[in-house]
């Protein structure tokens, strides 16, 4: 095999593992990545798409909620976190589903300080992960140029 | 991409024979299984939609309780001429939803006679007992917990009404008679599924069975549920914790 294919396939896998092992992704994220195949090879990368699309949209309106002057709709906020956190679920954005769970306490106990913290930190979460997905992207595009084929990679 | 926030509906490349409302489109094939997903969550529609294709099921994904009764046609007295080509074999809908929740949809298909028997799996990310109980005494076939895998929908897939043959000695454990369902720790389903994923049951066509006959047909598995407890750890090489529901009986004495 071509060497270049097999140093790339190596970054590759040492990457994916390494997102799992900082926490970035969790076994649902593999669940997606065994529901792609050859007849729809752009599954996981479409999912995706759609899921940092909503963390725009989600942070946006808890961002809009919580500067409120006046008093603030925890449950509106709530109800926004709850949608991400469903959603970080259904990609397997570990981090950014712990945070929306910590999130969500903070909204119960209507912790203004506590959100806007959290607000933040979500935006920071989501935003590194979307950085990092798209450097694995990168990778398998490089592979697949370089004439290899994206290793399934075993997580355990 | 299905970028629709209405219906989001199969792909326009792979657009097959289920049309929005049953207006335009052909019959269904009788053969195939046609399941009604309900979320407000784009991405989990898109999710559910893989699941359900990936396993022969052809998909018509809504966004609201509101929009699934408007396909079924419930909301509408004039659509009863519709409803010999808008064959649904199953409907998943997601519990927690503005508007109108997964169980008051549940509710309402139950009280249609159209649509009554249908079997309705809620879904939720929520592992809350109550919530579980209530929506299987208001018949729901069967309650998933998010994020949902595709063994789940294979499992669902396979008690579902066409593929129920009792006697080839089916794959899968079908559940128990009035206990609560078994997961099936050994069935090839719920081993990772390999890169080409096909459905791991044949289809033929049979008779449709009603949610009463599927229960009462069921074998009783020989892996038994210990007690009446809800929460099932997976028995899947999954490392995640609990997740799975086990169906209570759906108020079936």
């Amino acid at each position: 095999m071509d060497a270049h294919v097999a140093q790339l396939q190596m970054q590759y896998r040492n990457y994916i593992l390494s997102l799992y092992q900082q926490g970035f992704l969790d076994d649902q994220f593999t669940e997606l990545k065994s529901l792609q195949d050859d007849g729809s090879p752009d599954f996981v990368a479409e999912v995706l798409s759609l899921f940092f699309d909503d963390c725009v949209k989600l942070v946006g309106n808890m961002a809009r909620a919580l500067d409120q002057t006046g008093t603030v709709d925890f449950c509106q906020v709530g109800a926004n976190v709850h949608q991400l956190k469903g959603s970080s679920s259904s990609v397997g954005a570990k981090r950014v589903k712990g945070l929306c769970i910590n999130f969500k306490e903070l909204c119960e106990a209507k912790n203004y300080e506590g959100c806007v913290r959290c607000l933040q930190q979500v935006d920071i979460e989501y935003k590194t992960l979307k950085a990092k997905l798209q450097d694995m992207f990168n990778l398998e595009k490089q592979i697949v140029q370089a004439g290899g084929i994206v290793p399934q990679v075993d997580i355990n | 991409m299905a970028s629709d926030g209405g219906v989001s509906c199969l792909r326009r490349s792979e657009m097959m024979s289920v049309g929005i409302g049953g207006m335009d489109s052909p019959p269904l094939d009788v053969d195939e299984v046609h399941v009604l997903a309900v979320d407000d969550s784009l991405v989990d529609r898109i999710v559910i939609e893989r699941l359900l294709r990936i396993t022969s099921c052809k998909v018509t994904a809504v966004d609201s309780g509101w929009r699934a009764l408007e396909f079924l046609g419930i909301d509408n007295e004039n659509a009863s001429a519709e409803l010999d080509r808008l064959k649904v074999d199953l409907i998943i809908t997601d519990y927690c939803m503005p508007g109108m929740t997964g169980y008051e949809l549940l509710k309402k298909i139950k009280e249609s006679s159209s649509f009554r028997q249908v079997p309705v799996v809620i879904m939720s990310s929520e592992n809350v007992i109550t919530r579980i109980d209530r929506c299987l005494e208001e018949g729901a076939e069967d309650f998933l917990l998010k994020p949902v895998k595709l063994a789940d929908v294979k499992r669902l897939r396979n008690y579902l009404t066409r593929d129920v043959k009792l006697s080839n000695g089916n794959k899968r454990k079908l559940p128990g008679d009035s206990p609560p369902l078994t997961l099936s720790p050994d069935s090839p389903g719920s081993s990772p599924p390999p890169s080409t994923l096909s459905p791991d049951s044949s289809d033929s066509s049979s008779p449709p069975l009603s949610p009463v006959e599927i229960i009462s047909s069921q074998l009783s598995s020989p892996i038994d549920d210990e007690d009446d407890d809800v929460l099932t750890s997976s028995p899947e090489s999954s490392p995640s914790p609990v997740r799975r529901q086990k169906m209570r009986s759906p108020g079936l004495d």
